[in-house]
């Protein structure tokens, strides 16, 4: 079968599918999604609609990046647009089958929007609203919208045509048009992506290969999972293309065995491929010819490295190695090797479908298109999404995030994953592109963006990324197996109360060293929250070392709790609910907290009754309040009537 | 060739070399702890980092490939403070109050009596102190104190294992070990474990090293800069007063070692750089002081008297020998020879065995496995030695390795073809059970012992049927081709497979690979020359390489890999029946008149008898005083039929047990002399210690003795002036003087003073002229199974078994290592026979039986067992191939016999 043909069958399909009489039911059934509850939803559905022997269509499609209103299930009927009703839970399936199905009610108060062109009164447009309309979808153009286990419908929405016109341009063509749209590394260093590639083909040898990093460790992140099981093909597509253009024959796919969803989908993609022979020799009738094998990891952080990623795919411990030579020279198994991550990839097939001009028009003059994030932390619209390059911190955490749960301050916001740095409220103007966030101390890096608030200790927060990149250091190189466990050990004693004058000192002396001599990118970046948090609030660590307290009270060596004995009405709520029984009083008895056996675990907060707010949390010093339980003073109902 | 400029000097380096390797070739040091030039560059400890101009950052010197017109830097101010705080983080988990004391130097003369104490605190409480490189780096970068807080690991010390301990607590995480382990000796016995600051070196699921597979080579005590790896041994020994390089006794392959000495003490061997480059194994690196050292050793004379042997002095010894072998004609007396003589030992026992005893009754042990290779080669080329190099094998396209197990018998041989496959060489093996190699292979070729020569033939078959034979090669250096061609014709590949138990695809598909892969580097052992047409199995192989055009080329040829040390050495210097030294035929009248010219007297034109016929004319009463040089287990309980035995040796052992007179030698450590290699390379051994005991050399012995019988010609000082007698009147060896072996080895044919030696043999003519096929019967060996016997047994070499004497296998650690004698069965055999693992049977064959525990594993075919050579000779099939005399050793029928 041509192009042609398969593109033709699958409009045709996707067509009648468009004007299929039948209610269309889309859950998102992405790992977010059915951790959310979305197969209890979908099995929800199912028994509602044979209960009521209703003939609709179900098709389980990605995530949308919609994180904190899943689960997502769509509805269409015919004739009318796609509705996208939010927070869905298996209890409402019933009442919103009967209501929108059968009595035609499309329920606004449990919808979020609308999709497509016609729009209903009383519902505002999905891509319209505050988390979405900043957003420009390139990578995730698919995501959430079509079956990812359907290739077809890939197809139908432009899937392939990107390769289909790559294989009628030349490799140096398809290059240039990278070149043009001014593509650069999404897996965080930022490489101009097409002089990536040209070294690569420009390289001797016959046998090259060609790897797709799907090895997405950091802490927070979830761009390379989400999109991979939404849409998978986008990234295969760009990978063929990337392939024909450096004149490669096999290609990887390294994913980390943590993402079985995505290698199940990845491998259903590769079959569909197959069949369709967009996957082989001789691919549609062009004389270029490609495989892919996928390749599970085994749980290194380091593997996403790209030197280490490809000893491990050899079969070897991963570790990384020194360059040069580089990949693009002597790669996987010494051959020249391309390596770009998912959304690079996913990129890729866009920008041959569209343009490279088209892509370049989007971005910063040095950081063009767009890059996805994962917002995590503290902030109300958690989710996936995907925005033009130098867009402002500021307005991806409070236009599209939403601002900061509960009405906090913002405090920082980490980018980057462990390597990156964290940003203070002072830089939230900053433009989100490559040089302005190397300038300021931080990095791309993949797109996880974790937001912390007030009650976040700094030092505890560099503290906790720090046990990570030490954790997962390979221990090849001395600094980083030696270096960053020295700094985690100082950050430990700060936090803990017992850090010392010249700890700050000793902390950026180690960081330096650590940064300029360590191996690889893990070593070179894992003091990156360090030194950012000491550069942007030096002020915390102070506080700890000098006052031996924590102002974020988040340092649990560092606080204590005292119950206020004018506000203790003796309820004895918090003297049942603490786990070590620190807490003594009685009826109308002012309770008191036996600091020597209290494990600061906070239970005592939670619990006191907010007409109470009895119990405070302290740092940095002392309350002066009874060792036993007294007599309560006040009359019943005083903090009310203050309050 | 390019320029660089390092520290301001303009420095020549060759392309593809390293910064760091171009700063040393120019005599500037840069500090590193991981870089070795055995390994690949890695780049772990970051010392050697250096500032380049326009290149960011501090670039590992160790792994940036030099260039053309870089400037480099490698002491700023900068880099040292650096690499000083790196060095802080190492010595923050390494034991360095030592490194950074300030009174390091006034301590060193009393550091003996406070050292052995189990735990490692501190230099002076290190074994490898004094030959520690952390220590020399301490002191290149200048550190006074670490000011990071010091974390001791707290790790047990790993002292489980045979030979060497492993402390990890002083392990600095270099990788060194792990990287030779797995580069170098392909074995990966050892690897990192865990990640983070938790990482470490140890064993896959913290296995003994034993279980990992360790071969014992101690590369990886020899690679490591700390004191985290050290020999048992020698661990309080300190620094050595003097170091000898010599050569290793325990294999054909040769290796140069140093032997560390103190006092008289010879306290480790350690690999030097020769045909070895660098490499060594558990027998060389540990088994040399074992026997040295070996408190059992013979130190005096011995004599018979009253049955019983008792000490006696040089003067009453010698004289009864010359006595007691003066009443015997030249029928009735017989010398066997160790083949670990030196070639000056060998040439005096030959010399007075043709001289003063008058005999051709001459042999050795070579006989038992290295004739049908002269016989067999030979017959195609005229001459029957090793064709190439050893260092010949590592840019071969393909080696084909048949009836070898060169990881037990010659595994610095074996490293040769681990390098060969590094560069992507293609590797055929072919022997019956498997071998460390098959790990390496493309195809393993897994035949019945005894039917070499229908599988090379179905090989060959192949080769000329697909048009992959070297017709120009043939025509211009060989005859036969039409008569081997016709041999072929009709031979059928599936009888083929039935006959070896080899699939004609596989067949093929070795074929293809052998005749393509030029050149092809062919290695045969013992497999191929212990049977019954063992000189027709080696002409086989003889055949392929010629048909393909591998020999008289780089890389290529015909390579017996002897197993032991001197074989090629004792047969050049004519301890052989039927030859003078040099393959000189004694049965040409012009070399008798020649040496009896040379010798000064008239010679016995008559051939001698070989081992086996020695043994049997014995048991007949016709020879009746018999003259040993060392020990072999075929001579056990079989000589005490004789008037008089003359054992001569290093230790007691069963053949001394029944001697009139027993006469202690010196080891190889206390004497000088040349050993020949297996690729003809004759080298030096250096006295490093004086003898033990009173123990003298062998050549000294034999030469008193002829003195005492009158014997002229005898009259040597020194083993020199023997080399000078050889260079003489042994062509091959015209220009091999001690003068200039000092220098360095020499490959023999060398015929002057001025000839450089031979690497390669016939790259121009053969000793023969043309080449000859020698077209192939197919004989079945002479043992064969039957209801009675319906297994075969064959036989493997041990790695840690060695010929110094019975006594190795009884030797220290090595007895641990070598284990009980065991008989490997099929799992498919072990079900019809009914025996399990682990279950003690008795192995009988038509001679006799012994015990063995079984040991069930796939790698021995159907029908066949198998178990070490040197535990079975009670057992093994004497029937001697008719043309070398070879015995049949690969192939014995038995039946296992479960115990009631």
């Amino acid at each position: 079968m041509t192009f042609g043909e398969i593109h033709k069958q699958a409009i045709l399909e996707w067509e009648a599918l468009q004007n299929s009489e039948k209610p269309r039911i889309f859950v998102g059934t992405a790992t977010c999604g059915r951790a959310a509850g979305a197969m209890a939803v979908l099995e929800a559905i199912d028994k509602e609609l044979s209960r009521r022997n209703i003939d609709a269509i179900i098709t389980q499609v990605g995530c949308i990046g919609l994180c904190y209103a899943e689960p997502l299930v769509d509805i269409i009927k015919a004739n009318r647009p796609r509705i996208c009703y939010g927070g869905v839970s298996p209890e409402i399936i019933p009442q919103l089958i009967e209501d929108y199905i059968i009595s035609d009610n499309p329920r606004p108060d449990m919808a979020l929007g609308t999709i497509g062109e016609y729009s209903i009164d009383g519902l505002p447009k999905l891509f319209e609203l505050p988390m979405l309309r900043p957003q420009v979808r390139i990578s995730l153009r698919n995501c959430g919208l079509i079956d990812p286990e359907d290739i077809k419908q890939y197809v139908a929405n432009g899937g392939y045509s990107g390769l289909a016109k790559a294989l009628r341009m030349s490799p140096e063509e398809v290059i240039e048009e990278i070149k043009k749209s001014g593509l650069r590394g999404r897996g965080g260093a930022g490489f101009p992506t097409g002089q990536k590639w040209e070294f690569c083909r420009r390289s001797p040898g016959k046998e090259k290969y060609l790897i797709c990093n799907a090895d997405e460790g950091d802490p927070g992140a979830f761009m390379d999972r989400s999109l991979l099981e939404s849409d998978p093909h986008a990234v295969l597509e760009g990978m063929l293309i990337g392939a024909y253009a450096i004149g490669a024959t096999q290609g990887y796919i390294y994913c980390r065995a943590e993402y079985p969803l995505a290698i199940e989908r990845l491998k259903m993609a590769l079959k569909q491929m197959a069949e369709y022979r967009l996957l082989g020799d001789n691919m549609l009738g062009s004389g270029f010819s490609f495989q892919i094998e996928m390749k599970e990891g085994a749980g290194a952080f380091v593997c996403g490295e790209e030197t280490a990623l490809m000893m491990s795919i050899e079969g070897k411990r991963g570790m990384p190695r020194s360059r040069p030579p580089f990949p693009a020279v002597s790669g996987l198994w010494g051959k020249p090797t391309n390596i770009n991550n998912v959304e690079t990839w996913a990129n890729v097939s866009a920008i041959l479908q569209r343009g490279g001009d088209w892509y370049a028009s989007f971005g910063t003059e040095k950081s063009k298109g767009t890059k996805t994030f994962a917002l995590a932390g503290k902030i109300v619209r958690t989710g996936l999404i995907e925005v033009p390059m130098g867009i402002s911190l500021g307005d991806i955490i409070y236009e599209i995030g939403g601002g900061i749960v509960g009405g906090k301050r913002f405090k920082s916001v980490l980018t980057g994953g462990p390597s990156g740095g964290c940003l203070p409220a002072s830089m939230l103007d900053l433009p989100v592109d490559y040089e302005s966030l190397t300038q300021a101390g931080s990095i791309m890096g993949s797109g996880g963006m974790v937001v912390a608030d007030e009650d976040t200790c700094m030092v505890d927060l560099a503290r906790y990324f720090l046990s990570f990149t030490q954790a997962e250091s390979c221990g090849k190189c001395v600094p980083c197996r030696v270096g960053t466990r020295h700094m985690l050990n100082i950050l430990e004693r700060i936090t803990q109360g017992e850090g010392q004058s010249r700890d700050i000192e000793r902390l950026e002396r180690l960081a330096q060293v650590v940064k300029s001599t360590a191996l690889c990118g893990l070593g070179q970046t894992a003091p990156n929250p360090v030194l950012t948090t000491i550069r942007y609030f030096r002020d915390e660590y102070e506080t700890h070392i000098n006052e031996r307290r924590c102002p974020a009270l988040a340092c649990t060596a560092l606080i204590s709790y005292y119950i206020l004995p004018d506000k203790c009405e003796g309820c004895g709520i918090c003297l049942r609910d603490c786990p070590v029984s620190a807490i003594s009083g009685g009826k109308r008895m002012v309770h008191v907290i036996d600091q020597s056996q209290c494990t600061k675990c906070g239970t005592c907060l939670d619990v006191c009754p907010d007409r109470f707010s009895a119990v405070v949390k302290v740092s940095g010093g002392t309350l002066t309040v009874p060792t036993e339980p007294t007599p309560v003073t006040k009359s019943k109902g005083d903090n009310r009537a203050s309050a | 060739m390019i320029t660089l400029t390092i520290d301001g000097k303009q420095v020549n380096a060759n392309e593809g070399m390293t910064v760091y390797e171009a700063a040393k070739e120019g005599g500037i040091y840069i500090p590193t702890l991981c870089n070795h030039p055995y390994l690949t560059p890695y780049g772990a400890c970051r010392l050697c980092i250096v500032e380049i101009e326009n290149m960011r950052g501090f670039p590992t010197s160790c792994t940036m490939p030099a260039s053309d017109g870089m400037v480099v830097r490698t002491n700023t101010s900068q880099l040292q403070e650096l690499r000083r705080e790196i060095l802080e983080l190492i010595l923050s988990e390494h034991p360095y109050v030592c490194l950074v004391c300030d009174r390091k130097r006034d301590c060193e003369p009393y550091r003996a009596s406070i050292r052995k104490v189990g735990v490692t605190t501190g230099c002076q409480f290190c074994p490898k102190n004094g030959r520690c490189e952390l220590q020399k780096v301490v002191d290149y970068i200048g550190i006074r104190e670490v000011t990071l807080p010091y974390e001791y690991k707290e790790l047990p010390i790993e002292r489980g294992d045979p030979f060497f301990d492993r402390d990890y607590n002083l392990c600095i995480l270099c990788g060194r070990c792990v990287r030779v382990c797995q580069e170098v000796r392909g074995i990966g016995a050892i690897t990192f474990t865990c990640r983070g600051s938790q990482a470490l070196v140890g064993t896959a699921f913290g296995r003994s090293l034993q279980e990992s597979g360790c071969r014992f080579c101690a590369a990886c005590v020899d690679i490591c800069p700390t004191g985290a790896l050290v020999e048992k041994r020698r661990k309080w020994e300190g620094v050595a007063e003097r170091s000898v390089v010599t050569t290793c006794p325990y294999c054909g392959v040769g290796c140069q070692v140093t032997l560390e000495v103190k006092g008289e003490r010879v306290i480790a061997a350690i690999p030097s750089d020769g045909v070895n480059r660098g490499q060594v194994c558990v027998r060389g690196r540990f088994g040399i002081v074992e026997i040295v050292d070996n408190p059992q050793r013979l130190k005096t004379p011995m004599i018979k008297r009253d049955g019983e042997l008792v000490e006696a002095t040089w003067d009453e010894a010698l004289e009864i020998v010359a006595n007691r072998l003066s009443w015997y004609n030249e029928r009735e007396v017989a010398i066997i020879c160790c083949a670990e003589c030196t070639n000056e030992d060998s040439y005096v026992l030959q010399k007075f065995a043709r001289v003063v005893l008058g005999t051709n009754n001459i042999d050795h042990y070579a006989r038992l496995c290295h004739a049908s290779t002269i016989a067999g080669l030979s017959r195609n080329f005229g001459s029957g030695v090793m064709t190439n190099s050893i260092a010949g094998i590592e840019n071969a396209s393909c080696i084909l390795a048949i009836g070898t197990d060169m990881a037990n018998s010659q595994p610095v041989a074996e490293v040769n073809v681990k390098r060969a496959v590094n560069n992507s060489a293609k590797v055929i093996v072919a022997n019956p059970y498997w071998v460390g190699l098959c790990r390496f292979a493309d195809v393993w070729l897994q035949y019945r012992p005894g039917t070499d020569v229908i599988l090379l033939g179905g090989i060959m078959k192949i080769i000329i049927d697909e048009g992959l034979a070297d017709i120009s090669f043939i025509r211009e250096r060989c005859d036969g081709f039409d008569s081997l061609a016709e041999s072929l014709v009709g031979l059928d590949l599936d009888y083929v497979a039935k006959i070896t138990g080899v699939l004609p695809g596989q067949l093929i598909e070795a074929a293809r690979l052998y005749a393509t892969s030029k050149p092809a580097y062919t290695i045969y052992g013992e497999g191929l020359t212990q049977q019954y047409p063992g000189s027709d199995s080696v002409s086989a192989v003889a055949n392929l390489a010629l048909l393909t055009g591998n020999i008289g080329k780089p890389s290529a040829g015909v390579n017996p890999v002897v197993g032991l040390n001197n074989v090629q050495g004792a047969c050049d210097m004519g301890v052989m029946p039927d030859f003078y030294p040099g393959y000189q035929p004694v049965a040409d009248v012009a070399n008798k008149q020649k040496f009896e010219a040379a010798w000064g007297t008239s010679l016995n034109s008559t051939s001698g008898l070989t081992p086996t016929e020695i043994l049997h004319a014995i048991h007949q009463g016709q020879i009746k005083a018999s003259y040993i040089v060392g020990d072999d287990p075929t001579l056990h309980g079989k000589l005490e039929a004789l008037d008089f035995l003359v054992v001569q040796g290093l230790f007691p052992s069963p053949v001394s047990q029944v001697a009139d007179v027993v006469l202690p030698a010196a080891s190889f450590v206390e004497k000088e002399g040349t050993f020949t290699n297996a690729e003809r390379r004759v080298q030096l051994i250096r006295q490093a210690i004086q003898p033990i005991g009173s123990s003298q050399p062998d050549w000294w012995i034999i030469c008193q003795i002829a003195r005492r019988l009158g014997g002229r010609g005898f009259n040597f000082n020194k083993p020199s002036e023997i080399m000078t007698e050889i260079n003489a009147i042994v062509p091959i060896y015209g220009g091999i003087s001690y003068h200039r072996l000092e220098k360095g080895s020499l490959q023999w044919p060398c015929a002057s003073g001025q000839h450089d030696g031979t690497a390669i043999l016939y790259q121009e003519t053969f000793d023969r002229g043309r080449a000859r096929f020698t077209a192939l019967e197919y004989k079945s060996s002479a043992e064969a199974a039957d209801a009675n016997y319906p297994l075969i047994l064959t036989t493997e070499p041990s790695l840690y078994y060695f010929h110094a004497g019975a006594m190795s296998v009884g030797l220290g650690e090595f007895s641990v290592l070598a284990g009980e004698a065991q008989v490997v069965v099929n799992p498919e055999d072990a079900a019809e026979h009914g025996v399990t693992n682990g279950e003690a049977v008795r192995v009988v064959s038509r001679r006799g039986g012994m015990e063995a525990k079984v040991k069930v594993a796939g790698t021995v075919p159907v029908g066949v067992v198998s178990m070490p050579l040197h535990l079975v000779h009670s057992i093994i099939s004497l029937v001697i191939d008719p043309v070398s005399k070879i015995p049949e050793y690969k192939v014995c029928a038995v039946r296992l016999e479960k115990r009631p």
